[in-house]
């Protein structure tokens, strides 16, 4: 496709969202009257702090010496000669300090807390992931932290669980709907909404009330920076395509924004299958869902005909959320960026294959993108190369692939 | 004229103040809602709050959660619930109904159906508790050609410049958190409240009620004075839900009949 042509079928990417936080007919701010004045407090602040040298700058300095940015990316030619098609790419994500992209927006939203005086955090988490990068930055800057968490997801992440404590965190299990991620989001808003004079609420995805989709979506923008810059030196030029998994969608915003632009550059957001779209037991909003409410956005959300938003499945705790980032809906919507799905089965044989061929163990979240990667690479020619986001390590699985084996780990 | 204007201009003239208590419909059977409202009604309620049970209700503490997974485990639906407010409106011609619930619900139905229905099933008024003004315009528009009241929420963080922006797309009457909280919460600070009606009144004549943490006659009659009505949520759906039978569950409503007396002798 041409420049001009794509100019003509898409909008500038970068006037996004708009002033009231939309993207089409996604985003937007849908919450409480309360929580109102945080949000223009929040916003305020991240456009004078992001114009802020100082504040870039210390940014820039934690990312790199305190998370080790640059990220690699790394060639995985065993690989990709097993699977006897394109050549694959890893965003090793999983690098990072504490294992997954997360730590990339936790930093950049607690040295936001810092510049406006907040001295309490709180986050919601699924699969752990973001609750323990958000109490290792707490722990460093000295700041109080809660972490939501539900019942059910602390009882399949004991390992984070314990992490988070460790850091000086408190884990508080959020009992109330189905026990998962959406209802420790629940939880962490209405604590927001008690405490919003002196707490600030870190979003781990790119999702909720404007501005956050924004703001997680810049923070995480250095990982499709990078990779951008990485393949051009390693390999020349661009890569055929970009594939993610999609939980909230921070991690595929991260990469896919940078490359918006390049009309070159297919793109592939990876959903949670479950046990199959076609069961009705997975987490595949853009895949099977329609418009709605939730946390705050408007965006495609697995819900009933009465409007109730319905219990997700997934092996993997961190994709297991009804809802999505507002600005995959729309990048769904205006036919940049394909959406697609994963099993269960097909992840679990991801993980356990890279882990074998490359010596790289993924986390069950991270599969679900290795699974289709796998797959597209396979009707694609070997001159052509694919770029698939490691989002994190697969550690904190392992007691979760150990029990699907039938093995007990003390 | 709607139900709501009338009755707050009634009450004016006698010098009283509305009596608004909350339920959630179907909680904790659908039977029971409809004889609930009629009960309310005859201890003294001049306008009934019916929630509308969410999967995802973000702004309401333990007593009101737990009243909307009750009423979702018999599958009670926004359809089922103009079900029940039409089924009250056989008997009750004159109290005004006023349905609260999140945007998702509505959204899905349409707005424009949910307009067509509500009408149909006498519904007066319709609160969105995550439906702000910037977000609100199109459904204020429908819900203003089928002559129902949109009513908005003022919180203790509201600007001025909000304030002036939600009275302007509200009727009916306007909802005043009176606490940074959930529902149900326990703090309720009435020199707070005071000062923040007093802001309200800068910018708007429309009647103002008070809602979040008024839990029995004395905190009632503390907040009264200062405003147009008071609303009764968690203590009431609370006390509904510790009786176990339906005759137990109707005599808890005796709660509104003591408030009731409490604000009438202020
Ligand atoms: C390693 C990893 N990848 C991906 C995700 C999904 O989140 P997102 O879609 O926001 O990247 C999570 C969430 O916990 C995660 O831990």
């Amino acid at each position: 496709m041409t420049k001009q042509a794509m100019e003509n079928r898409f909008p500038d990417f970068r006037n996004f969202p708009d002033n009231k936080g939309h993207f089409g007919i996604h985003g937007g701010r849908f919450v409480s009257e309360t929580l109102i004045h945080a949000l223009d407090e929040l916003t305020e602040a991240y456009q004078r702090l992001s114009a802020d040298p100082a504040f870039q700058a210390e940014f820039d300095n934690d990312l790199a010496h305190y998370v080790g940015r640059p990220s690699p990316l790394y060639h995985a030619e065993r690989w990709s000669r097993e699977v006897g098609g394109a050549q694959i790419y890893l965003k090793r994500e999983d690098l990072n300090h504490t294992g997954a992209h997360k730590v990339n927006n936790t930093i950049g939203q607690a040295l936001l807390a810092k510049y406006m005086g907040k001295k309490r955090i709180i986050a919601e988490t699924g699969a752990g992931q973001h609750g323990v990068a958000s109490a290792t930055v707490a722990a460093r800057l000295g700041m109080e932290c809660q972490v939501f968490m539900g019942e059910e997801d602390i009882r399949r992440q004991a390992l984070n669980v314990y992490r988070m404590k460790l850091l000086g965190a408190e884990v508080i299990s959020v009992t109330s709907g189905s026990r998962t991620l959406k209802d420790a989001m629940n939880e962490a808003m209405r604590d927001w909404v008690t405490n919003v004079d002196n707490t600030f609420y870190i979003i781990g995805t790119a999702a909720g009330p404007h501005p956050y989709p924004m703001l997680v979506r810049d923070f995480q923008s250095i990982i499709g920076r990078e990779a951008r810059r990485q393949f051009a030196e390693q390999a020349g030029g661009q890569p055929d395509a970009l594939v993610a998994c999609v939980g909230g969608g921070s991690n595929a915003i991260g990469l896919f924004h940078p490359f918006l632009e390049d009309e070159g550059v297919a793109m592939y957001g990876v959903e949670a299958g479950g046990h199959g779209v076609e069961t009705g037991q997975h987490a595949a909003p853009l895949s099977a869902g329609i418009p709605g409410v939730l946390h705050g956005n408007r965006t495609y959300l697995m819900q009933d005909s009465d409007g109730q938003i319905m219990h997700t499945h997934s092996v993997s705790a961190g994709l297991d959320y009804p809802g999505v980032g507002p600005e995959h809906s729309w990048l769904k919507d205006i036919g940049r960026v394909n959406y697609v799905s994963i099993n269960d089965d097909e992840a679990l044989a991801a993980f356990r294959k890279l882990t074998l061929v490359e010596g790289i163990m993924p986390a069950l979240e991270s599969s679900h993108a290795v699974a289709y990667a796998e797959k597209l690479a396979q009707t694609m020619r070997p001159d052509q190369s694919i770029i698939v986001n490691l989002s994190g390590r697969g550690d904190k699985d392992i007691h979760t692939v150990a029990s699907i084996d039938g093995i007990g780990i003390e | 004229m709607s139900r709501l204007a009338g009755l707050f201009s009634e009450l004016k003239n006698q010098g009283r103040k509305a009596l608004v208590p909350y339920i959630v419909a179907g909680d904790p059977t659908q039977e029971i809602t409809l004889p609930l409202m009629h009960e309310l009604v005859a201890k003294g309620a001049d306008i009934l709050e019916i929630g509308v049970p969410f999967s995802d209700p973000m702004a309401e503490g333990p007593v009101i959660q737990l009243a909307h997974e009750r009423a979702l485990a018999n599958h009670t639906s926004l359809s089922k619930t103009l079900e029940i407010v039409s089924a009250f409106r056989k008997d009750n011609q004159t109290t005004p109904v006023v349905l609260m619930g999140y945007t998702n619900p509505v959204e899905r139905m349409g707005y424009s159906e949910f307009a067509k229905r509500a009408t149909a099933a006498g519904v007066d008024g319709l609160l969105t508790v995550d439906l702000p003004p910037e977000e609100a315009s199109e459904l204020s528009a429908i819900l203003a050609e089928a002559g129902i009241d949109n009513i908005f929420l003022l919180a203790p963080t509201s600007t001025d410049e909000r304030i002036a922006q939600t009275a302007a797309l509200a009727s009916g009457y306007l909802y005043c958190v009176s606490l940074k909280g959930v529902t149900g919460a326990g703090h309720l600070d009435v020199e707070a409240v005071k000062a923040q009606m007093d802001k309200i009144r800068a910018h708007t004549d429309l009647p103002v009620t008070v809602g979040f943490g008024i839990k029995d006659g004395a905190s009632a009659s503390a907040v009264a004075p200062h405003c147009e009505g008071v609303v009764v949520g968690s203590a009431l759906v609370e006390s509904i839900a510790a009786s176990s039978t339906d005759a137990a569950k109707l005599a808890a409503c005796e709660l509104i009949a003591d408030i009731r007396k409490a604000i009438d002798s202020i």
